[in-house]
């Protein structure tokens, strides 16, 4: 013991650094939300490296499982396109509709890259500029919706994910037809959004599901998620919705980028109102 | 050794206040940021007690914490400071060739040890605040270039404040 507080006392110096820088560090952490939130994080993010780099690896685990989904699709919209066409071989007419052009082109991207446990998520596809991807254009997945296109390189385009606070969807409600926004904001839960500016006489239906609206980037009737829970806010003018997000965005594989052939048209006529407003 | 008190107050009212008033507000974008200040600390007596030495440059920094809003962080850099020095002291100088409460001015010991002292001593606070401040490695070539450019400028500043005071006549 004795010889210990010779020690201690020879390196005084040292023992007493040691004490107050450690001291000064214990505020630092606990008193600058930066540092607090960075001191948690860094481990996060080795994790969140080694996670990225085994999923490349997965990837190909998966590959059956991507396969048989689709399979699936594509016999979802084999069966949708025979509405189309004429079952009868002997007649062999061919419908064409003049009315409505073809609106939206699809165009098939692999995600690369993916996160969903950030405040602002970003994916990244393997398609870009030289493929006809532009800024601000819809992303869609087999099952749902993924996000909007933030920023498009020669071969690469980033995706500012739906569980991103800043995303903004435009999105409606099966029975009643009413429309409001869909926001991920304060969620940590990648599988649940709410949505937002739906008013209190609407009677929502727990189960019922929610499409895109189409007043925005997106084709109307693509499926976001069906309704998890309705509260009623006291006070308030409008419902809580939460909403169960369809999209598996875990595993995220393929998605489509939607190009809105006519989105020019419709944005130069909006930019009208907003003139004279 | 009450002029000795006196003028160590002064010197840490004047460097603490031109620190957080004025230097504060001077900087080259943020990549160089003076820390004068840090030359009350270096000009304390060199036959105080380690203690003492760590006490007074927490402190120091603590408060040059609160004008910054980073709690902890120049407290941090300051006590890491008063350890260099500790350090620095015990290698370079033999002390009885002193007298025990000599300030370490450019009057009272060489230039070129004096321009070490402070070259080093700076680097390495600078080293230790930088990090602490962005507290991560990502992107280090930046926080070094922040660490090189601000030791500059405080060296830069220390020595035109220290030219001053100069007193030939002490040597």
């Amino acid at each position: 013991m004795r010889n210990l507080w010779i020690l201690i006392h020879k390196y005084n110096a040292f023992f007493l650094f040691i004490l107050f820088f450690g001291f000064s560090c214990y505020l630092v952490v606990k008193n600058n939300t930066f540092q607090r939130a960075s001191a948690v994080n860094s481990s996060n993010e080795l994790v969140g490296n080694a996670y990225s780099w085994i999923n490349n690896w997965k990837s190909y685990l998966h590959l059956s499982e991507s396969n048989a989904r689709l399979a699936e699709e594509n016999a979802a919209l084999r069966e949708q396109l025979q509405r189309f066409t004429d079952p009868d071989s002997v007649i062999r007419a061919t419908v064409t509709d003049t009315v409505a052009k073809v609106r939206y082109h699809y165009i098939v991207a692999r995600v690369t890259n993916n996160s969903i446990h950030q405040k602002n998520n970003y994916i990244t596809i393997d398609k870009g500029r030289k493929h006809g991807i532009r800024k601000g254009m819809g992303v869609i997945a087999a099952k749902g919706i993924v996000g909007i296109v933030l920023n498009v390189s020669d071969n690469f385009a980033t995706i500012q994910s739906l569980l991103h606070s800043e995303s903004r969807i435009s999105a409606s409600l099966e029975d009643s037809r009413a429309f409001g926004s869909l926001v991920w904001g304060d969620n940590f839960d990648s599988r649940y959004a709410s949505l937002r500016d739906i008013p209190n006489h609407i009677k929502v239906r727990e189960g019922e599901h929610v499409y895109t609206s189409g007043y925005s980037l997106f084709p109307p009737g693509v499926l976001i998620g069906k309704v998890a829970s309705a509260g009623t806010s006291g006070g308030d003018s409008f419902i809580d919705i939460s909403v169960e997000l369809s999209t598996p965005f875990y595993n995220l594989l393929e998605v489509y980028v939607v190009d809105d052939l006519l989105a020019e048209e419709k944005e130069a006529l909006e930019a009208l109102t907003d003139d004279n407003g | 050794m009450a002029k000795l008190l006196i003028y160590n107050l002064i010197r840490f009212v004047v460097l603490v206040a031109l620190q957080v008033f004025l230097f504060k507000n001077i900087g080259y974008y943020n990549l160089a940021t003076p820390f004068p200040y840090i030359l009350f600390i270096l000009l304390l007596p060199v036959g105080i007690s380690n203690f003492l030495l760590y006490l007074i440059a927490f402190s120091t920094g603590l408060v040059v914490d609160t004008f910054y809003d980073t709690l902890g962080v120049n407290a941090a850099a300051a006590v890491a400071l008063a350890w260099g020095r500790i350090i620095f002291l015990r290698i370079s100088l033999q002390t009885d060739n002193y007298e025990n409460f000599v300030t370490p001015t450019w009057g009272t010991v060489p230039f070129r040890w004096y321009f070490l002292y402070v070259l080093v001593l700076s680097l390495f606070h600078h080293s230790i605040l930088f990090l602490l401040e962005t507290f991560t490695f990502h992107q280090f070539h930046y926080t070094f270039i922040r660490i090189f450019l601000s030791c500059i400028f405080t060296v830069i500043v220390i020595l035109l404040l220290s030219l001053l005071f100069y007193k030939k006549k002490q040597r």
